[in-house]
C-alpha cells in the first residue's frame, strides 16, 4: 500500500512518544483498541491547573496510519483546552493524513483516545474534589 | 563484501525472477527467426518444431516428479490446475459420492473452488491442522467415507513452508479408491518428489516459483491407476481434450528448463538455501518474544515465517522498505484480517498480525542475510519502544487478562 506523505513522515518521525506518569493526578491516560484487531493506542495529556494540556504522549501498536493518526493527535492536543481537545473529530485527522478509507479507522481510534483521555483525568478530577487534600489529612494526624 | 543491491528480494514464495539461462531459451521460441510455430501445426516444420520443444519440456516437467511425460499436461498456472484437478475430478466421480476433504490451510485456489463446489451440491470437510502446521492423519483417516471421492492436500504451504506427510496420505487414499490431489506449486524443485512413490493422482505444478515465468503451469494426471477428469474449458481439444487453448511454446519452454535446471541443482541448491535460512533464524532469534510459525523440521528450506511479539506487521513492513518480504497479516489487501493460516495453527491474534514471511532463493546472498537480520532488529527495537504493548509486557501486565475493548 501506497502511504501518503504525511504518514510517513510521522510514521518515521513520529511525535512526543513516550509515557506519563499514570498515577498523577494531573494526568489523564487513554487507552483504546484491542490487539486481537492489530492496534492499540496509549494517549496521555498532562493538563495544568488553568484546564490547558500542556503535554501530550503516545505509544501505539499499529500500523503506520494508526502511528501517525496519534502522533498527530499529540501535537493538535498540546496547547489546547480539555474543550478544544474533545471537539476534535477523526474526519479532521483523516483528512490532515490524507487516509485511505480502509485506514479511517485508524482516525476514529485517535478520536476515542483523546476522548478517554479526559475522560480519565475528569475522572480523577472528580475523585479528588470529594477526597481530601492531604494537607487536611496531615492536620487530622 | 560484495556489494548489496536494495531492496533485497525475500519473497520468493510470492513469485521468483526468471531464471537468465531460462528466459534465453524462451527467447528462442518468439520471434521470426525462432521457432514461434504453433505446435499444434501438423502440416509444417513450424509445427513441427515447437511440437519437439514442446514434448522436451514435457519430459523435463515429468522428470522432476518421478511421472511419464503422457501424465503431464499444460495449464495457465496453479490455480488453474487446481481447478481443474479438483472440479474435474469431483465433476467426473460424482455418482461415486459428493464428498471432498481438504484442510483449512490450503491455497485459496483449492479453497475457493470446494466452496464453489459446495454451491453446487458437494459436501467438503475442512480440517484443521496441528500448532505445527501439520496435518494429524489420524483425523484425515477418520473424515474419510464411502462417499469420498477426491482428497486435496498440499504439499509444502505457501506462508509457513511445512511439508505435509504425501506418502502416508497417498496410501490411505489408494487403498480406498480416492482421487488424491496434491498441490505441490511451493514444494516442486525443493523438496524430491515421487509421484507414483507417493501415490499421487494429480499433482499442481507452477513454473514462476521456481525461476521459470509466470502464465504457465501443469497438471499431472496419474495413469496408473487411471484418473479421469471432466475438462473445465473445452475448445479445440488440445491436451487430450482436457485443456483446450493453443499451446504457449515459450512459455512451456521456460517452464520446462526450469525444472530441468531445478532438478539438476536441487541437493546442492536445497543446502545452500537452508544454511542461509538458518543463519537468518538463528539471527532473528536472538531478539526477545520471537516466535517460528511452523515445524521447522518438517519445512522447505526457503521459508522462514517468524510473529515479531507486541510489533504489529505492516507497520513492520512499513520499516523495512529495503527489503520484500510478505506480511501474514492482511492489512495490505484492505481485509484487516490477520492470516487465516495463522489463524488455524491456532496462533493468537496478536502473534497473526505480528508475523512476517520470508522466502529464500536462488540468488540469495549470506550478506543481504546479514544486512536483513540487522535491519530487522532495528525496526523491531524502534517499533517496540513506540508499542504500549511491549511496555505492559516489560512491567510485567499479562496481555490476556487485559479488558480490550474490541472494535
Amino acid at each position: 500500500m501506497a502511504y501518503g506523505k504525511k504518514v510517513l513522515d510521522h510514521y518515521e518521525h513520529p511525535r512526543n512518544v513516550g509515557s506519563l506518569d499514570k498515577d498523577d493526578a494531573q494526568v489523564g491516560t487513554g487507552m483504546v483498541g484491542a490487539p486481537a484487531c492489530g492496534d492499540v493506542m496509549k494517549l496521555q495529556i498532562k493538563v495544568s491547573n488553568e484546564g490547558v494540556i500542556e503535554d501530550a504522549k503516545f505509544k501505539t501498536y499499529g500500523c503506520g496510519s494508526a502511528i501517525a493518526s496519534s502522533s498527530l493527535l499529540t501535537e493538535w492536543v498540546r496547547g489546547k483546552t480539555l474543550a478544544e481537545a474533545g471537539e476534535i473529530r477523526n474526519t479532521d485527522i483523516a483528512e490532515e493524513l490524507a487516509l485511505p478509507p480502509v485506514k479511517i479507522h485508524c482516525s476514529v481510534l485517535a478520536e476515542d483516545a483523546i476522548r478517554a483521555a479526559i475522560e480519565d483525568y475528569e475522572g480523577k478530577q472528580a475523585r479528588e474534589a470529594d477526597a481530601p487534600d492531604e494537607a487536611q489529612l496531615a492536620e487530622a494526624v | 563484501m560484495s556489494e548489496l543491491n536494495l531492496p533485497i528480494y525475500l519473497d520468493y514464495s510470492a513469485t521468483t525472477p526468471v531464471d537468465p539461462r531460462v528466459a534465453d531459451k524462451m527467447r528462442q521460441y518468439l520471434t521470426p527467426d525462432g521457432e514461434f510455430g504453433n505446435p499444434a501445426s501438423r502440416s509444417h516444420s513450424f509445427g513441427w518444431h515447437a511440437e519437439e520443444a514442446v514434448d522436451e519440456a514435457r519430459k523435463q516437467v515429468a522428470e522432476l516428479i518421478g511421472a511419464d511425460p503422457r501424465e503431464v499436461i499444460w495449464t495457465s498456472g496453479g490455480t488453474e490446475s487446481d481447478n481443474l484437478a479438483i472440479k474435474g475430478a469431483a465433476h467426473f466421480y460424482q455418482k461415486k459420492g459428493k464428498h471432498i476433504v481438504t484442510v483449512k490451510t490450503e491455497h485459496k485456489a483449492v479453497l475457493d473452488t470446494c466452496r464453489q463446489l459446495e454451491r453446487e451440491g458437494f459436501e467438503v470437510t475442512y480440517l484443521a491442522p496441528q500448532a505445527n502446521g501439520l496435518l494429524d492423519l489420524k483425523e484425515l483417516e477418520a473424515s474419510l467415507r464411502d462417499d469420498t471421492v477426491v482428497v486435496s492436500v498440499m504439499l509444502v504451504n505457501n506462508e509457513i513452508g511445512v511439508v505435509q506427510d504425501i506418502g502416508a496420505i497417498g496410501k490411505m487414499t489408494r487403498e480406498r479408491g480416492i482421487i488424491l490431489h496434491v498441490d505441490a506449486a511451493q514444494g516442486a524443485g525443493k523438496i524430491p518428489i515421487d509421484v507414483h512413490e507417493m501415490q499421487v493422482d494429480l499433482m499442481t505444478l507452477s513454473a514462476h516459483k521456481i525461476y521459470g515465468p509466470k502464465g504457465i503451469g501443469a497438471l499431472y494426471i496419474c495413469r496408473k491407476p487411471r484418473v479421469r477428469l471432466e475438462a473445465q474449458i473445452h475448445g479445440g481439444g488440445h491436451e487430450r481434450g482436457l485443456r483446450s487453448g493453443t499451446l504457449p511454446t515459450h512459455q512451456i519452454v521456460g517452464m520446462g528448463e526450469a525444472f530441468r535446471l531445478a532438478r539438476e541443482e536441487l541437493t546442492e541448491e536445497s543446502a545452500r538455501i537452508r544454511a542461509l535460512r538458518d543463519r537468518l533464524w538463528n539471527g532473528l532469534n536472538q531478539m526477545e518474544e520471537v516466535y517460528l510459525n511452523g515445524d521447522l523440521e518438517q519445512r522447505v528450506p526457503g521459508n522462514l515465517n517468524v510473529s515479531f511479539n507486541f510489533v504489529e506487521g505492516e507497520s513492520l513492513i512499513m520499516a523495512l522498505k529495503d527489503i520484500a518480504v510478505s506480511s501474514g497479516s492482511a492489512c495490505t489487501s484492505a481485509s484487516l484480517e490477520p492470516s487465516y493460516v495463522l489463524r488455524a495453527l491456532g496462533r493468537n491474534d496478536e502473534l497473526a498480525h505480528s508475523s512476517l514471511r520470508f522466502t529464500i532463493g536462488r540468488f540469495t546472498t549470506e550478506e543481504e542475510i546479514d544486512y536483513t537480520i540487522s535491519l530487522i532488529e532495528q525496526a523491531v527495537q524502534r517499533l517496540r519502544d513506540l508499542s504500549p504493548l511491549w511496555e505492559m509486557y516489560q512491567e510485567g501486565v499479562d496481555l490476556d487478562s487485559v479488558q480490550w475493548a474490541v472494535h
